[in-house]
């Protein structure tokens, strides 16, 4: 049987685009259907009912959701470039920080950029106060992280991994973010391995390719959640 | 293996430790359970966990494992020589991958509002317990495909994941005077959980729900700020 791959996704989404870069990687080929995510497709409803979300893979007709759960997937289905380690320690750590990533860091960066800004007007001191919280926090995060990278070129190693593609939203979306609200978290006297590993993560080929474009993006989040937290 | 050099960082009365204790047993694997004390948290704890702070750790020589689920795959990956608690098929792990999210992300997220709600917000949640359950019940026959647990003939990750929360299941029943798993609406899952709750591998480590409905009281009363009752 053709072997048919399916990935429902929306552009400017760090979760979809793992997926694509996963199987970029892999040397798979697959369709993308962008989703207008205020006007879901039926098709998006019919293969992801529980959470109604991008971005979802269908592999012969059978669809697998949740990104960090598609990567295994993908990993396991296409034996070759592997994403995960073979020794179990190392495959446990791996999948911590992905967690770490996505449970964590990205409503803490969001926060601390965008976090006065939403609801109510606050009291410009108490926005102050909680804006430096935040800040603080994001620090703290990203100071995991700079101590787990340790000499590696790549979270994975000599390659890109799990890791490294979960952490797209820290090596791309997180740049993007800085300009859009004009809050600055990734310096690099502070993380100077995290920035250098994000200027070689963008390079990779089949992460490069499936970046989305910039200045849209900075655009797009900076219609959305206004001008930013940055100190006026 | 001897016993000391896997060890289990955790309290009684948590589902997530729950989860690596029933992995390891199906695994036959022999452990010590260090219990932290309610309330406080040890040297070795902040040591193993530094980032989160939470149990259940498991301590495989000196390297520590954390995060309930990563651990019971890593129990799984490690002891090969025992029963496979996930199976192996990618599509039939990814389901069960899923599902586990879900349990933890939302079935448990809504359990917990319930616990603390008042008036319409209680049944918003109330609400989202019982569609949840009414989703794992498809869930499960899809999954079982006719047999005893979500794993098949044997527990396995999704069962695991889910089965941890029986017990405070059982206790919200109790506390809030509702059904939440009913003959009439979730009926696999009603006979999956008496065979969960009595299976060899979870007998041992799961709570008596009166014993969990105490310390519920006790949880309760920690986090109005009032003293806990005496021992």
């Amino acid at each position: 049987m053709a072997e048919e791959v399916l990935v429902f996704g929306a552009w400017g989404s760090p979760f979809s685009r793992r997926v694509e870069m996963a199987l970029k990687l892999k040397g798979i080929e697959y369709k993308y259907i962008e989703e207008d995510l205020t006007n879901k497709s039926p098709s998006l409803l019919k293969y992801n009912p529980v959470h109604k979300k991008i971005p979802v893979l269908v592999h012969n007709g059978k669809p697998v959701a949740e990104s960090l759960v598609i990567l295994e997937y993908i990993d396991e289905t296409w034996k070759d470039h592997p994403i995960l380690p073979k020794d179990p320690y190392e495959r446990a750590n791996a999948r911590f920080w992905a967690k770490f990533i996505d449970e964590k860091c990205l409503s803490a960066i969001f926060k601390a950029c965008w976090g006065a800004c939403w609801g109510e007007e606050k009291e410009h001191e108490k926005a102050e106060i909680e804006h430096e919280k935040a800040v603080k926090e994001v620090s703290e995060l990203l100071q995991f992280l700079e101590n787990e990278l340790k000499e590696k070129r790549y979270f994975g190693g000599e390659t890109v991994g799990l890791l490294d593609i979960a952490a797209n939203t820290i090596g791309y979306w997180l740049g993007v973010f800085e300009e859009a609200s004009g809050v600055e978290l990734l310096t690099r006297e502070k993380f100077p391995k995290l920035c250098n590993w994000a200027n070689e993560f963008v390079c990779v080929t089949a992460i490069k390719e499936n970046l989305p474009p910039r200045d849209k993006l900075i655009a797009y989040f900076r219609n959305r959640f206004g001008a930013g937290n940055a100190s006026k | 293996m001897a016993k000391n050099d896997v060890k289990v960082l955790g309290a009684w009365p948590s589902p997530y430790v729950m989860r690596p204790r029933i992995a390891l047993n199906i695994k036959s694997v022999n452990y010590e359970f260090l219990e932290e004390t309610f309330g406080s948290k040890s040297e070795l704890l902040l040591q193993s966990n530094p980032v989160h702070k939470k149990i259940p750790v498991l301590i495989h020589g000196d390297k520590p494992i954390c995060e309930s689920m990563i651990i019971v795959e890593y129990i799984d990956e490690v002891w090969t020589s025992g029963p496979s608690i996930l199976p192996s098929d990618p599509y039939d792990r990814a389901i069960q991958r899923f599902w586990a999210a879900y349990v933890d992300e939302k079935w448990f997220a809504a359990m917990r509002g319930l616990r603390s709600a008042q008036g319409e917000e209680r049944k918003a949640f109330l609400d989202q317990v019982t569609e949840g359950l009414a989703l794992l019940e498809e869930a499960f026959g899809k999954c079982s495909k006719g047999k005893a647990f979500f794993g098949g003939d044997r527990i396995g990750l999704l069962d695991i994941a889910f089965g941890s929360f029986l017990g405070w299941l059982k206790v919200t029943e109790k506390v809030n005077g509702v059904k939440l798993l009913d003959e009439a609406k979730t009926p696999g899952l009603v006979k999956w959980a008496e065979r969960f709750c009595a299976d060899a591998a979870v007998k041992s480590v799961m709570p008596e729900t009166e014993k969990l409905l105490e310390f519920s009281k006790v949880l309760a009363a920690k986090m109005k700020g009032a003293p806990p009752p005496k021992n």
